[in-house]
Protein backbone atom coordinates (compact mmCIF):
# COMPACT_ATOMS: atom_id res chain seq x y z
CA UNK A 1 0.00 0.00 0.00
CA UNK A 2 2.94 2.66 0.91
CA UNK A 3 4.75 3.75 -2.18
CA UNK A 4 8.07 5.24 -2.61
CA UNK A 5 8.05 9.24 -3.98
CA UNK A 6 11.35 10.30 -6.13
CA UNK A 7 11.49 14.35 -6.61
CA UNK A 8 13.71 15.31 -9.29
CA UNK A 9 14.89 18.85 -9.53
CA UNK A 10 11.65 20.54 -8.44
CA UNK A 11 11.28 24.08 -8.76
CA UNK A 12 7.36 26.16 -7.80
CA UNK A 13 6.26 28.83 -8.47
CA UNK A 14 4.07 31.76 -7.22
CA UNK A 15 3.27 33.87 -10.61
CA UNK A 16 6.50 35.02 -11.28
CA UNK A 17 8.22 34.64 -7.97
CA UNK A 18 10.21 31.28 -7.40
CA UNK A 19 9.18 29.62 -3.83
CA UNK A 20 11.58 26.60 -3.94
CA UNK A 21 14.54 25.65 -6.06
CA UNK A 22 16.19 22.16 -7.45
CA UNK A 23 14.58 19.96 -5.11
CA UNK A 24 15.35 16.29 -5.47
CA UNK A 25 15.22 13.73 -2.68
CA UNK A 26 13.67 10.50 -2.25
CA UNK A 27 10.88 9.51 0.16
CA UNK A 28 10.89 6.09 1.67
CA UNK A 29 7.82 3.89 2.31
CA UNK A 30 6.80 2.94 5.56
CA UNK A 31 8.74 5.86 7.34
CA UNK A 32 7.81 8.91 8.76
CA UNK A 33 10.15 11.93 6.95
CA UNK A 34 10.27 15.33 8.75
CA UNK A 35 10.38 18.63 6.76
CA UNK A 36 12.00 21.24 8.76
CA UNK A 37 13.61 24.57 8.08
CA UNK A 38 12.58 28.43 9.06
CA UNK A 39 9.50 30.19 8.20
CA UNK A 40 9.11 30.84 4.28
CA UNK A 41 11.45 28.99 3.42
CA UNK A 42 8.90 26.55 1.11
CA UNK A 43 8.25 23.91 3.27
CA UNK A 44 4.68 24.06 2.84
CA UNK A 45 4.99 24.66 -0.94
CA UNK A 46 7.20 21.83 -1.43
CA UNK A 47 4.56 19.35 0.55
CA UNK A 48 1.77 20.60 -1.75
CA UNK A 49 3.61 20.52 -4.81
CA UNK A 50 3.26 16.18 -3.78
CA UNK A 51 0.06 15.65 -4.02
CA UNK A 52 -0.37 18.80 -7.07
CA UNK A 53 -1.86 20.69 -4.55
CA UNK A 54 0.26 23.46 -5.33
CA UNK A 55 -1.77 24.38 -8.78
CA UNK A 56 -4.72 25.01 -7.10
CA UNK A 57 -3.34 28.26 -6.27
CA UNK A 58 -4.08 31.08 -8.80
CA UNK A 59 -0.87 31.74 -10.83
CA UNK A 60 1.01 28.87 -9.38
CA UNK A 61 2.87 26.29 -11.40
CA UNK A 62 5.32 23.35 -10.98
CA UNK A 63 8.42 22.53 -12.72
CA UNK A 64 10.39 19.07 -12.11
CA UNK A 65 9.81 15.54 -11.81
CA UNK A 66 7.48 13.62 -8.71
CA UNK A 67 7.42 10.17 -9.50
CA UNK A 68 5.10 7.77 -6.95
CA UNK A 69 6.96 4.57 -7.97
CA UNK A 70 6.78 4.09 -11.52
CA UNK A 71 4.26 6.86 -12.03
CA UNK A 72 5.14 10.48 -13.02
CA UNK A 73 2.76 12.41 -11.05
CA UNK A 74 3.12 15.37 -13.73
CA UNK A 75 2.72 13.31 -17.14
CA UNK A 76 0.76 15.23 -19.41
CA UNK A 77 -2.78 13.21 -19.28
CA UNK A 78 -2.21 12.46 -15.41
CA UNK A 79 -5.55 13.20 -13.45
CA UNK A 80 -4.80 15.56 -10.68
CA UNK A 81 -7.69 14.71 -8.71
CA UNK A 82 -6.96 11.45 -9.02
CA UNK A 83 -3.38 11.90 -7.46
CA UNK A 84 -4.97 14.01 -4.27
CA UNK A 85 -7.14 10.78 -4.10
CA UNK A 86 -3.89 8.65 -4.10
CA UNK A 87 -2.41 10.90 -1.60
CA UNK A 88 -3.72 13.00 1.14
CA UNK A 89 -3.32 15.54 3.05
CA UNK A 90 -3.54 17.02 6.44
CA UNK A 91 -3.46 20.97 6.84
CA UNK A 92 -2.02 22.96 9.64
CA UNK A 93 -5.57 24.78 10.95
CA UNK A 94 -8.41 22.09 11.50
CA UNK A 95 -10.95 21.93 8.77
CA UNK A 96 -13.71 20.21 9.10
CA UNK A 97 -16.48 20.42 6.87
CA UNK A 98 -19.02 22.90 8.45
CA UNK A 99 -22.58 21.69 6.97
CA UNK A 100 -21.36 18.14 8.17
CA UNK A 101 -21.93 15.99 10.92
CA UNK A 102 -19.01 14.12 12.65
CA UNK A 103 -19.97 10.79 10.65
CA UNK A 104 -20.51 13.05 7.53
CA UNK A 105 -16.74 14.61 7.77
CA UNK A 106 -15.13 11.09 7.56
CA UNK A 107 -17.58 9.53 5.00
CA UNK A 108 -16.94 12.46 2.85
CA UNK A 109 -14.15 11.80 0.78
CA UNK A 110 -15.82 8.14 -0.40
CA UNK A 111 -19.23 9.85 -0.34
CA UNK A 112 -18.02 12.93 -2.79
CA UNK A 113 -15.79 9.85 -4.55
CA UNK A 114 -18.31 7.16 -5.58
CA UNK A 115 -20.74 4.89 -4.69
CA UNK A 116 -20.43 2.70 -1.22
CA UNK A 117 -23.46 1.23 0.97
CA UNK A 118 -24.23 2.11 4.21
CA UNK A 119 -22.79 -0.66 6.16
CA UNK A 120 -19.87 -0.26 4.11
CA UNK A 121 -19.49 3.46 5.18
CA UNK A 122 -20.25 2.79 8.58
CA UNK A 123 -17.63 0.21 8.33
CA UNK A 124 -14.76 2.51 6.62
CA UNK A 125 -15.87 5.14 9.57
CA UNK A 126 -16.02 3.50 12.50
CA UNK A 127 -12.30 1.84 11.30
CA UNK A 128 -10.75 5.25 9.95
CA UNK A 129 -11.50 7.12 13.45
CA UNK A 130 -9.92 4.26 15.35
CA UNK A 131 -7.45 4.75 13.39
CA UNK A 132 -7.25 8.41 13.97
CA UNK A 133 -7.69 7.45 18.09
CA UNK A 134 -10.87 9.41 18.01
CA UNK A 135 -13.47 6.56 18.37
CA UNK A 136 -13.87 6.26 21.72
CA UNK A 137 -14.61 9.93 22.15
CA UNK A 138 -17.07 10.42 19.47
CA UNK A 139 -19.22 7.36 19.05
CA UNK A 140 -22.07 8.32 21.00
CA UNK A 141 -22.55 11.31 19.39
CA UNK A 142 -21.77 10.56 15.23
CA UNK A 143 -24.36 12.78 14.32
CA UNK A 144 -23.31 15.63 15.80
CA UNK A 145 -21.44 18.65 13.55
CA UNK A 146 -17.83 18.13 13.41
CA UNK A 147 -17.14 21.72 14.58
CA UNK A 148 -18.47 21.07 18.08
CA UNK A 149 -15.37 19.18 18.74
CA UNK A 150 -12.30 20.64 20.58
CA UNK A 151 -9.55 21.41 18.03
CA UNK A 152 -6.87 18.65 18.86
CA UNK A 153 -10.45 16.40 17.92
CA UNK A 154 -10.70 18.44 15.08
CA UNK A 155 -7.64 17.50 13.63
CA UNK A 156 -7.94 13.94 14.11
CA UNK A 157 -11.11 14.47 12.69
CA UNK A 158 -9.22 15.76 9.82
CA UNK A 159 -6.90 12.71 10.02
CA UNK A 160 -9.69 10.58 9.91
CA UNK A 161 -11.37 12.18 6.98
CA UNK A 162 -7.87 11.95 5.06
CA UNK A 163 -7.04 8.30 5.66
CA UNK A 164 -11.07 7.18 5.35
CA UNK A 165 -10.26 7.19 1.41
CA UNK A 166 -7.04 4.77 1.98
CA UNK A 167 -4.56 7.21 0.50
CA UNK A 168 -0.85 5.36 0.19
CA UNK A 169 0.97 8.55 1.19
CA UNK A 170 -0.33 10.93 3.56
CA UNK A 171 1.01 14.33 4.26
CA UNK A 172 1.09 16.49 7.25
CA UNK A 173 1.71 19.80 7.20
CA UNK A 174 2.01 21.39 10.86
CA UNK A 175 -0.55 19.01 12.23
CA UNK A 176 0.11 19.52 15.58
CA UNK A 177 0.94 23.41 15.66
CA UNK A 178 -2.31 24.63 17.07
CA UNK A 179 -2.69 21.97 19.52
CA UNK A 180 -1.98 21.12 23.11
CA UNK A 181 0.22 19.14 24.53
CA UNK A 182 -1.63 16.18 25.25
CA UNK A 183 -3.61 16.19 21.92
CA UNK A 184 -0.30 16.57 20.32
CA UNK A 185 1.11 13.53 21.91
CA UNK A 186 -2.08 11.44 20.67
CA UNK A 187 -1.47 12.67 17.06
CA UNK A 188 2.52 11.53 17.55
CA UNK A 189 1.50 8.12 18.90
CA UNK A 190 -1.14 7.92 15.97
CA UNK A 191 1.67 9.00 13.27
CA UNK A 192 3.71 6.36 14.58
CA UNK A 193 0.89 3.78 14.29
CA UNK A 194 0.04 5.00 11.13
CA UNK A 195 3.77 4.62 9.56
CA UNK A 196 2.86 0.30 9.26
CA UNK A 197 0.48 0.78 6.08
CA UNK A 198 1.48 4.68 5.13
CA UNK A 199 4.19 6.80 3.76
CA UNK A 200 4.25 9.63 5.79
CA UNK A 201 5.77 13.49 5.31
CA UNK A 202 5.15 15.76 8.09
CA UNK A 203 6.36 19.61 8.26
CA UNK A 204 6.98 20.49 11.73
CA UNK A 205 8.86 23.58 13.63
CA UNK A 206 9.32 21.45 16.57
CA UNK A 207 12.15 19.81 16.86
CA UNK A 208 11.56 17.62 19.62
CA UNK A 209 8.70 16.07 17.42
CA UNK A 210 10.90 15.78 14.44
CA UNK A 211 13.36 14.04 16.73
CA UNK A 212 10.57 11.80 18.26
CA UNK A 213 7.94 10.98 15.32
CA UNK A 214 10.23 10.91 12.05
CA UNK A 215 12.98 8.36 10.47
CA UNK A 216 14.51 11.02 8.12
CA UNK A 217 14.49 14.74 8.54
CA UNK A 218 14.68 16.97 5.37
CA UNK A 219 16.08 20.45 5.68
CA UNK A 220 15.21 23.46 3.95
CA UNK A 221 16.58 26.91 3.96
CA UNK A 222 16.60 30.38 2.25
CA UNK A 223 19.65 31.65 0.90
CA UNK A 224 17.98 35.29 1.66
CA UNK A 225 15.51 37.38 1.26
CA UNK A 226 13.42 37.29 -2.06
CA UNK A 227 15.67 34.18 -2.79
CA UNK A 228 14.19 30.73 -3.38
CA UNK A 229 14.14 28.25 -0.69
CA UNK A 230 16.09 24.60 -1.19
CA UNK A 231 17.26 21.24 0.24
CA UNK A 232 20.01 21.78 2.22
CA UNK A 233 20.65 18.14 3.58
CA UNK A 234 18.17 15.16 4.35
CA UNK A 235 19.64 12.36 6.65
CA UNK A 236 18.69 9.75 9.07
CA UNK A 237 16.86 11.83 11.79
CA UNK A 238 19.27 10.79 14.32
CA UNK A 239 22.39 11.92 11.89
CA UNK A 240 20.49 14.83 11.34
CA UNK A 241 20.05 15.90 14.78
CA UNK A 242 23.69 14.42 16.88
CA UNK A 243 26.36 15.64 13.56
CA UNK A 244 24.63 17.07 10.81
CA UNK A 245 26.89 17.48 7.83
CA UNK A 246 26.25 20.92 7.29
CA UNK A 247 26.65 24.08 9.30
CA UNK A 248 23.51 25.89 8.50
CA UNK A 249 21.52 22.80 9.75
CA UNK A 250 23.16 22.74 13.02
CA UNK A 251 22.83 26.48 13.46
CA UNK A 252 19.20 25.48 12.67
CA UNK A 253 18.75 23.08 14.65
CA UNK A 254 20.93 24.26 17.87
CA UNK A 255 18.17 27.12 17.63
CA UNK A 256 21.55 29.77 16.39
CA UNK A 257 19.27 31.05 13.73
CA UNK A 258 15.72 30.67 12.63
CA UNK B 1 10.84 61.97 25.29
CA UNK B 2 7.17 62.84 25.63
CA UNK B 3 5.68 60.57 28.52
CA UNK B 4 3.77 57.64 28.33
CA UNK B 5 1.15 56.91 30.83
CA UNK B 6 1.40 53.33 32.33
CA UNK B 7 -0.54 51.61 34.72
CA UNK B 8 -4.14 50.89 35.41
CA UNK B 9 -6.60 53.74 35.15
CA UNK B 10 -10.28 54.56 35.47
CA UNK B 11 -11.94 55.49 32.08
CA UNK B 12 -11.15 59.15 31.67
CA UNK B 13 -14.19 61.75 32.08
CA UNK B 14 -13.97 62.27 28.18
CA UNK B 15 -14.42 59.22 27.07
CA UNK B 16 -17.47 58.54 29.52
CA UNK B 17 -19.27 61.54 27.46
CA UNK B 18 -17.57 60.69 24.19
CA UNK B 19 -19.56 57.26 24.74
CA UNK B 20 -22.76 58.24 26.00
CA UNK B 21 -22.88 61.00 23.03
CA UNK B 22 -22.44 58.40 20.40
CA UNK B 23 -24.61 55.90 21.88
CA UNK B 24 -27.32 58.65 21.89
CA UNK B 25 -26.50 59.20 17.95
CA UNK B 26 -27.03 55.94 16.97
CA UNK B 27 -30.13 55.04 19.01
CA UNK B 28 -31.19 58.08 17.43
CA UNK B 29 -30.47 57.03 13.86
CA UNK B 30 -32.09 53.99 14.61
CA UNK B 31 -35.36 55.79 15.86
CA UNK B 32 -35.41 58.21 12.54
CA UNK B 33 -35.02 54.99 10.35
CA UNK B 34 -37.29 52.81 11.88
CA UNK B 35 -40.47 55.62 12.46
CA UNK B 36 -41.53 55.58 9.26
CA UNK B 37 -41.36 51.70 8.31
CA UNK B 38 -43.51 51.64 11.82
CA UNK B 39 -45.94 54.64 10.77
CA UNK B 40 -46.43 52.85 7.37
CA UNK B 41 -46.59 49.25 9.05
CA UNK B 42 -49.51 50.73 11.48
CA UNK B 43 -50.85 52.77 8.94
CA UNK B 44 -51.54 49.64 6.46
CA UNK B 45 -52.26 47.83 9.62
CA UNK B 46 -55.25 50.06 10.20
CA UNK B 47 -56.54 50.61 6.87
CA UNK B 48 -56.18 47.31 5.57
CA UNK B 49 -58.04 45.25 8.03
CA UNK B 50 -61.70 46.76 7.30
CA UNK B 51 -61.72 44.57 4.17
CA UNK B 52 -58.88 41.64 5.07
CA UNK B 53 -62.09 39.02 5.23
CA UNK B 54 -62.52 35.71 3.37
CA UNK B 55 -64.07 37.41 0.63
CA UNK B 56 -61.33 39.82 -0.19
CA UNK B 57 -59.27 36.54 -0.19
CA UNK B 58 -61.25 34.54 -1.91
CA UNK B 59 -62.87 36.55 -4.50
CA UNK B 60 -62.31 38.39 -7.80
CA UNK B 61 -63.29 41.75 -9.10
CA UNK B 62 -65.00 40.41 -12.22
CA UNK B 63 -68.84 41.79 -12.31
CA UNK B 64 -68.09 44.23 -9.74
CA UNK B 65 -69.19 47.76 -10.50
CA UNK B 66 -67.98 51.25 -9.90
CA UNK B 67 -69.45 51.58 -6.68
CA UNK B 68 -70.42 48.40 -5.54
CA UNK B 69 -68.49 47.34 -2.52
CA UNK B 70 -67.12 43.70 -1.85
CA UNK B 71 -64.98 42.19 -3.96
CA UNK B 72 -61.47 40.69 -3.58
CA UNK B 73 -58.03 40.52 -4.86
CA UNK B 74 -57.62 36.81 -5.74
CA UNK B 75 -56.96 37.42 -9.07
CA UNK B 76 -54.43 39.60 -8.04
CA UNK B 77 -53.12 37.34 -5.50
CA UNK B 78 -52.79 33.95 -7.89
CA UNK B 79 -51.18 36.65 -10.03
CA UNK B 80 -48.93 37.85 -8.06
CA UNK B 81 -47.71 34.08 -6.41
CA UNK B 82 -47.18 32.92 -10.08
CA UNK B 83 -45.67 35.64 -11.69
CA UNK B 84 -42.83 35.80 -8.58
CA UNK B 85 -42.36 32.29 -8.97
CA UNK B 86 -41.72 32.22 -12.25
CA UNK B 87 -39.22 34.94 -12.39
CA UNK B 88 -37.65 33.29 -9.32
CA UNK B 89 -37.24 30.13 -11.51
CA UNK B 90 -35.81 31.97 -14.60
CA UNK B 91 -33.37 34.47 -12.14
CA UNK B 92 -32.13 32.30 -9.17
CA UNK B 93 -30.61 29.35 -11.56
CA UNK B 94 -29.19 32.28 -13.55
CA UNK B 95 -28.38 34.31 -10.77
CA UNK B 96 -26.66 31.56 -9.04
CA UNK B 97 -24.89 30.09 -11.57
CA UNK B 98 -23.13 33.28 -12.25
CA UNK B 99 -21.69 34.11 -8.80
CA UNK B 100 -20.08 30.94 -8.74
CA UNK B 101 -18.46 31.21 -11.97
CA UNK B 102 -17.74 34.79 -10.55
CA UNK B 103 -16.23 33.56 -7.52
CA UNK B 104 -15.02 29.93 -8.63
CA UNK B 105 -14.01 29.75 -11.84
CA UNK B 106 -13.33 33.59 -13.22
CA UNK B 107 -11.09 34.74 -11.04
CA UNK B 108 -10.38 38.24 -11.83
CA UNK B 109 -10.35 37.27 -15.77
CA UNK B 110 -11.72 39.56 -18.34
CA UNK B 111 -14.89 38.02 -18.87
CA UNK B 112 -15.61 37.79 -14.81
CA UNK B 113 -14.80 41.74 -14.81
CA UNK B 114 -17.26 42.10 -18.08
CA UNK B 115 -20.40 40.23 -16.12
CA UNK B 116 -19.59 41.81 -12.65
CA UNK B 117 -19.72 45.55 -14.60
CA UNK B 118 -23.15 44.22 -16.21
CA UNK B 119 -24.32 43.50 -12.80
CA UNK B 120 -23.85 46.61 -11.30
CA UNK B 121 -25.28 48.19 -14.44
CA UNK B 122 -28.19 46.24 -13.92
CA UNK B 123 -28.72 46.91 -10.67
CA UNK B 124 -29.40 50.32 -11.35
CA UNK B 125 -31.84 49.83 -14.28
CA UNK B 126 -34.75 51.04 -13.46
CA UNK B 127 -37.96 48.84 -13.25
CA UNK B 128 -39.95 50.35 -15.96
CA UNK B 129 -36.81 49.81 -18.14
CA UNK B 130 -37.69 46.23 -17.63
CA UNK B 131 -40.53 46.14 -18.44
CA UNK B 132 -40.20 47.92 -21.31
CA UNK B 133 -37.64 45.54 -22.61
CA UNK B 134 -40.02 42.93 -22.01
CA UNK B 135 -43.04 44.88 -23.95
CA UNK B 136 -40.33 45.93 -26.57
CA UNK B 137 -39.02 42.43 -27.68
CA UNK B 138 -41.67 40.05 -26.17
CA UNK B 139 -44.23 41.76 -27.18
CA UNK B 140 -44.05 44.19 -30.07
CA UNK B 141 -40.85 42.57 -31.81
CA UNK B 142 -42.12 39.05 -31.14
CA UNK B 143 -45.82 39.28 -31.33
CA UNK B 144 -46.26 37.47 -28.15
CA UNK B 145 -49.67 38.48 -25.80
CA UNK B 146 -49.47 40.14 -22.73
CA UNK B 147 -49.22 37.63 -19.58
CA UNK B 148 -48.11 36.45 -16.67
CA UNK B 149 -44.65 34.91 -18.12
CA UNK B 150 -43.80 38.17 -19.49
CA UNK B 151 -44.38 39.92 -16.19
CA UNK B 152 -42.62 37.04 -14.81
CA UNK B 153 -39.57 37.83 -17.24
CA UNK B 154 -39.61 41.64 -16.56
CA UNK B 155 -39.32 40.69 -12.67
CA UNK B 156 -36.42 38.28 -13.33
CA UNK B 157 -34.30 40.93 -15.05
CA UNK B 158 -34.84 42.95 -11.80
CA UNK B 159 -34.13 39.87 -9.31
CA UNK B 160 -31.10 39.03 -11.28
CA UNK B 161 -28.07 41.38 -9.92
CA UNK B 162 -29.56 40.79 -6.31
CA UNK B 163 -29.10 37.31 -6.55
CA UNK B 164 -25.96 37.39 -8.13
CA UNK B 165 -24.60 40.13 -5.50
CA UNK B 166 -25.82 38.46 -2.88
CA UNK B 167 -24.72 34.97 -3.46
CA UNK B 168 -21.40 36.37 -4.68
CA UNK B 169 -20.51 37.87 -1.44
CA UNK B 170 -21.59 34.55 0.45
CA UNK B 171 -19.80 32.68 -1.71
CA UNK B 172 -16.54 34.44 -1.31
CA UNK B 173 -17.58 34.02 2.38
CA UNK B 174 -16.74 30.26 2.26
CA UNK B 175 -13.08 29.86 3.87
CA UNK B 176 -10.40 28.43 1.20
CA UNK B 177 -9.48 26.05 3.48
CA UNK B 178 -12.94 24.42 2.89
CA UNK B 179 -12.11 23.78 -0.87
CA UNK B 180 -8.81 22.69 -0.20
CA UNK B 181 -9.74 20.27 2.28
CA UNK B 182 -12.11 18.55 -0.07
CA UNK B 183 -9.49 18.52 -3.19
CA UNK B 184 -6.65 17.05 -0.91
CA UNK B 185 -9.73 14.09 -0.59
CA UNK B 186 -9.82 13.73 -4.45
CA UNK B 187 -13.58 15.49 -4.61
CA UNK B 188 -13.34 17.11 -8.51
CA UNK B 189 -14.20 20.87 -8.65
CA UNK B 190 -17.62 20.58 -9.09
CA UNK B 191 -18.68 18.47 -6.99
CA UNK B 192 -16.89 20.53 -4.48
CA UNK B 193 -18.29 23.45 -5.35
CA UNK B 194 -21.87 21.58 -5.23
CA UNK B 195 -21.40 19.51 -1.75
CA UNK B 196 -18.96 22.22 0.20
CA UNK B 197 -18.88 25.34 -1.11
CA UNK B 198 -22.99 25.87 -1.80
CA UNK B 199 -24.16 23.87 1.55
CA UNK B 200 -21.87 25.88 3.36
CA UNK B 201 -23.60 29.38 2.14
CA UNK B 202 -26.99 27.81 1.50
CA UNK B 203 -28.54 30.00 4.77
CA UNK B 204 -26.71 33.48 3.43
CA UNK B 205 -28.04 32.09 -0.33
CA UNK B 206 -30.99 32.00 0.61
CA UNK B 207 -31.61 35.10 2.28
CA UNK B 208 -30.06 37.15 -0.93
CA UNK B 209 -33.08 35.32 -2.68
CA UNK B 210 -35.55 36.46 -0.47
CA UNK B 211 -34.30 39.99 -0.90
CA UNK B 212 -34.35 39.50 -4.03
CA UNK B 213 -38.28 38.10 -3.87
CA UNK B 214 -39.29 41.21 -1.64
CA UNK B 215 -38.08 43.42 -3.68
CA UNK B 216 -39.71 42.64 -7.01
CA UNK B 217 -43.03 41.59 -5.40
CA UNK B 218 -43.94 45.02 -4.82
CA UNK B 219 -43.16 45.86 -8.44
CA UNK B 220 -45.66 48.11 -10.66
CA UNK B 221 -44.50 49.68 -13.38
CA UNK B 222 -42.87 46.65 -15.07
CA UNK B 223 -46.31 44.53 -14.50
CA UNK B 224 -48.40 47.54 -16.30
CA UNK B 225 -46.37 46.88 -19.08
CA UNK B 226 -46.38 43.22 -19.69
CA UNK B 227 -48.89 41.16 -17.59
CA UNK B 228 -51.37 43.95 -18.43
CA UNK B 229 -54.57 44.22 -16.59
CA UNK B 230 -57.98 42.03 -15.33
CA UNK B 231 -60.14 42.23 -12.98
CA UNK B 232 -60.63 38.76 -14.09
CA UNK B 233 -59.15 35.15 -12.81
CA UNK B 234 -56.97 33.68 -14.82
CA UNK B 235 -54.65 30.96 -13.09
CA UNK B 236 -52.63 30.59 -16.38
CA UNK B 237 -49.35 32.76 -16.18
CA UNK B 238 -48.51 31.72 -19.92
CA UNK B 239 -51.46 33.13 -21.83
CA UNK B 240 -53.81 36.11 -21.53
CA UNK B 241 -53.67 39.08 -19.27
CA UNK B 242 -52.69 38.66 -15.35
CA UNK B 243 -53.06 40.79 -12.48
CA UNK B 244 -50.73 41.41 -9.93
CA UNK B 245 -50.85 42.73 -6.36
CA UNK B 246 -49.47 45.93 -6.90
CA UNK B 247 -51.06 46.43 -10.26
CA UNK B 248 -54.37 45.78 -8.11
CA UNK B 249 -53.65 48.29 -5.30
CA UNK B 250 -52.56 50.82 -7.97
CA UNK B 251 -55.84 50.74 -9.58
CA UNK B 252 -58.26 50.43 -6.92
CA UNK B 253 -56.46 53.22 -5.34
CA UNK B 254 -56.99 55.37 -8.57
CA UNK B 255 -60.73 54.78 -8.14
CA UNK B 256 -63.06 57.85 -6.41
CA UNK B 257 -65.10 55.76 -4.08
CA UNK B 258 -64.42 54.51 -0.36
CA UNK B 259 -64.90 50.64 -0.96
CA UNK B 260 -61.89 50.88 -3.73
CA UNK B 261 -59.70 52.83 -1.40
CA UNK B 262 -59.83 49.91 1.31
CA UNK B 263 -59.52 47.59 -1.29
CA UNK B 264 -56.42 48.85 -1.81
CA UNK B 265 -55.05 49.35 1.64
CA UNK B 266 -56.11 45.90 1.88
CA UNK B 267 -54.47 44.60 -1.08
CA UNK B 268 -51.36 46.80 0.16
CA UNK B 269 -51.80 44.57 3.57
CA UNK B 270 -51.89 41.56 1.48
CA UNK B 271 -48.63 42.04 -0.05
CA UNK B 272 -47.14 42.90 2.89
CA UNK B 273 -48.10 39.30 4.22
CA UNK B 274 -47.44 37.30 1.53
CA UNK B 275 -43.51 38.94 1.92
CA UNK B 276 -43.77 38.22 5.32
CA UNK B 277 -44.34 34.72 4.74
CA UNK B 278 -42.44 33.72 1.97
CA UNK B 279 -39.47 35.30 4.50
CA UNK B 280 -40.71 33.00 7.22
CA UNK B 281 -40.92 29.83 5.10
CA UNK B 282 -36.82 30.56 3.94
CA UNK B 283 -36.04 31.03 7.43
CA UNK B 284 -37.44 28.15 8.31
CA UNK B 285 -35.73 25.84 5.20
CA UNK B 286 -32.31 27.72 6.32
CA UNK B 287 -32.97 26.56 10.10
CA UNK B 288 -33.61 23.65 8.89
CA UNK B 289 -30.55 22.68 7.00
CA UNK B 290 -28.42 24.09 9.23
CA UNK B 291 -25.99 22.00 11.08
CA UNK B 292 -27.12 23.60 14.57
CA UNK B 293 -30.27 22.51 14.46
CA UNK B 294 -28.52 18.89 14.72
CA UNK B 295 -26.18 20.09 16.86
N1 LIG C 1 -0.46 31.58 -2.04
C1 LIG C 1 0.74 32.16 -2.20
N2 LIG C 1 0.90 33.14 -3.11
C2 LIG C 1 2.10 33.74 -3.29
N3 LIG C 1 3.20 33.42 -2.61
C3 LIG C 1 3.11 32.46 -1.68
C4 LIG C 1 1.87 31.79 -1.43
N4 LIG C 1 2.07 30.88 -0.45
C5 LIG C 1 3.36 31.00 -0.09
N5 LIG C 1 4.00 31.94 -0.82
C6 LIG C 1 5.42 32.33 -0.75
O1 LIG C 1 6.21 31.19 -0.97
C7 LIG C 1 7.31 31.16 -0.06
C8 LIG C 1 7.29 29.84 0.70
O2 LIG C 1 6.14 29.78 1.51
P1 LIG C 1 5.69 28.50 2.32
O3 LIG C 1 4.31 28.71 2.81
O4 LIG C 1 5.92 27.30 1.49
O5 LIG C 1 6.73 28.54 3.53
P2 LIG C 1 6.83 27.56 4.79
O6 LIG C 1 8.21 27.02 4.78
O7 LIG C 1 5.71 26.61 4.81
O8 LIG C 1 6.71 28.60 5.97
P3 LIG C 1 6.01 28.36 7.40
O9 LIG C 1 6.95 27.56 8.19
O10 LIG C 1 5.87 29.75 7.94
O11 LIG C 1 4.70 27.69 7.18
C9 LIG C 1 7.16 32.37 0.84
O12 LIG C 1 8.04 33.36 0.35
C10 LIG C 1 5.74 32.80 0.66
O13 LIG C 1 5.64 34.19 0.75
MG1 LIG D 1 3.95 26.34 6.03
Amino acid sequence: MAKQIEVAGLDAYYGAHKAIEDITMTIEPRTVTAFIGPSGCGKSTFLRTLNRMHEVVPGARVEGKVRLEDQDLYGPDVDPVSVRRTIGMVFQRPNPFPTMSIYDNVAAGLRLNGRFSRSELDGIVESSLKGANLWNEVKDRLNKPGSGLSGGQQQRLCIARAIAVRPQVLLMDEPCSALDPISTLAIEDLISSLKQDYTIVIVTHNMQQAARVSDKTAFFNLAGQGQPGKLIEMDDTSRIFTNPGQKATEDYITGRFG
Amino acid sequence: MTTVQTGIQPISTSRRVKDRVVQALVYLAFAIAVVPLLSVLWLVVKNGLARFDLEFLTHSMRNIGARDAGGGAYHAIIGTLEQVLLASLIAVPIGLLTAVYLVEYGAGGRLARWISFFVDVMTGVPSVVSGLFVLAFWVLALGMPFSGFAGAMALSILMMPVVVRSAEEMLRLVPNDLREASYALGVPKWRTIVKVVLPTAFTGIVTGVMLAVARVAGETAPLLLTVFFTDSINNDPFSGPQMGLPLYVFDQAGRPTDTAIDRAWTGALTLILIVMLLNLVARLIAWWRSPAKRG
